[in-house]
């Protein structure tokens, strides 16, 4: 039990997975402290997503482990790799935000409605206080004059901005990103990544998935790299996104990565 | 011929009387019962989900006949001995709960995973996830083809008849039996059967376009 002095928020810890024979994660081991703002790119099929998933249990693992807090996400405690129950589960996801490629807003309910669902539900709030919290992250996202919206109403980027005002309405110790501008119009992306640029700024601590490299570079503490489920590099984004970098995959992937994106 | 008719009409109404009470209890009974087993089919555990599928493609494979015949000729001889009203409610009940099971698993299968998922990430937890994120947009979906069950339970249950259930079909041949007017006897109990379900499809109309907001 990681109870010590400065201890990472979230620890993941020789994290392994396998789909049938296909390892999509070969023991996988990231730190993320307070405050920190760490972007996760590489190749698709590298398990960038596969590790995002793990961290809020959508995805279970087969060994190693993830704590959040210094409290592990999926198992209990006791050793045995025994999966936690529903309700405890429930309880670990809800410290945990995370916004999704396809939004995954609810659309029976207006943006409000998708924000207020798991104040009340999970946090218990009274349907006003529920209210005036969605009120003030849509005016965050600027989006105040949309909260009596549906989703079927709204753009791709404003959908999306709700989707991160709705994780973020739940106060999550760490928000997890999952190419969250990858379904969006060119001209829709740079309203999205404004308002994770803000979030950063609070300090808000972030992990993503990303193709955005220049905002990677802008707004990340740390990148990591990863290739055929593994961490292939990791560092500060001058030194991975740089032209000094030592290794083979990485350069590859950032040339076949600039020459598609000019 | 109408004064027979009308002398016959209280004794029509009583049977009227037990077609609704009958279908009543095999639509709210198979609707428990089918959602409960629909909910066991997409998200329980491989055996339950096997039981629930054997359970399902079997009662739908008898003809409906069959299976209210074998209730209640056929139990008594493992010691299962029901009256004739209950052994066709519970009959027409088996049948009606394998079709709820298929409506609710096409309903909630077309709603998209990352619907769970999204609520899964907040926090909420199964029961939580199905009150108020998966029912209300299956709703939507489970809601026509349901309706049209429950118009099929109501002509369905002509077939407790069968069983000397003096329901609706079966006080207009006791009717016709005094009466000899099969004619318009019969008009008059199609009528019947007619506006209960066309009522019942107005219904239906008025509820899905309550629900039409919804988008996906």
């Amino acid at each position: 039990m990681s109870t010590h002095a400065n201890p990472a928020l979230l620890d993941v810890s020789e994290v392994s997975k396998s789909f049938g024979s296909v390892e999509v994660l070969r023991s996988v081991s990231l730190q993320v402290t307070r405050g920190e703002v760490v972007t996760v790119i590489g190749p698709s099929g590298s398990g960038k997503t596969t590790l995002l998933r793990c961290v809020n249990f959508l995805e279970s693992y087969d060994s190693g482990s993830i704590r959040i807090d210094g409290k592990e996400v999926g198992f209990r405690e006791t050793g045995t790799r025994q999966r936690r129950s529903e309700r405890d589960l429930a309880a670990m996801r809800a410290e945990t935000g995370m916004v999704f490629q396809s939004f995954n807003l609810f659309p029976h309910l207006t943006a409000a409605g998708n924000i207020m669902l798991g104040l009340r539900k999970v946090r218990g709030k009274s349907s006003a206080e529920a209210r005036q919290i969605a009120e003030h992250w849509l005016g965050r996202v600027g989006l105040a004059h949309k909260a009596d919206s549906l989703p079927a109403e709204l753009s791709g980027g404003q959908q999306q901005r709700v989707g991160i005002a709705r994780a973020v309405a739940m106060e999550p110790k760490i928000l997890l990103l999952d190419e969250i501008t990858s379904a969006l119009d060119p001209e829709l992306v740079g309203e999205v990544l404004e308002v994770v640029r803000s979030l950063a700024e609070d300090g808000m601590t972030m992990l993503m998935v990303t193709h955005e490299m220049a905002f990677a570079r802008d707004a990340s503490s740390r990148i990591v790299f990863m290739a055929d489920g593994g961490i292939s590099a990791a560092g500060p984004p001058a030194e991975i996104l740089g032209t000094e970098i030592d290794n083979e995959r990485l350069r590859s992937f950032l040339a076949r990565f600039r020459a598609s994106h000019f | 011929m109408l004064g027979q008719i009308a002398y016959a009409l209280p004794f029509l109404a009583q049977g009227f009387a037990v077609t609704l009470w009958v279908s009543l209890l095999v639509v709210v009974l198979s609707l428990v019962a089918g959602v409960m087993m629909g909910v066991g089919l997409v998200y329980g555990p491989a055996p339950l989900r096997w039981a629930v599928r054997i359970f399902s493609d079997t009662i739908r494979g008898i003809p409906i006949l069959v299976l209210i015949f074998f209730v209640y000729y056929g139990l008594p001889a493992v010691g299962i001995h029901l009256e004739s009203f209950w052994a066709a409610v519970l009959a027409l009940t088996l049948f009606k709960t394998a079709q709820v099971i298929e409506y609710l698993r096409g309903a909630v299968g077309s709603i998209p995973k990352g619907q769970s998922e999204a609520a899964m990430a907040i926090g909420l937890t199964f029961r939580q996830r199905l009150a108020y994120v998966v029912f209300p947009q299956a709703f939507r979906r489970f809601l026509p083809p349901w309706i049209n069950g429950v118009t099929d339970a109501v002509k369905g249950s002509a077939l407790v008849s069968l069983l000397g259930i003096t329901d609706l079909m079966h006080a207009i041949n006791q009717v016709i039996g005094r009466t000899y007017e099969a004619m318009p006897l019969y008009i008059l109990g199609a009528v019947i059967y007619f506006a209960v379900n066309y009522a019942l499809s107005l219904a239906s109309r008025r509820l899905e376009q309550r629900f039409s907001f919804i988008r996906e």
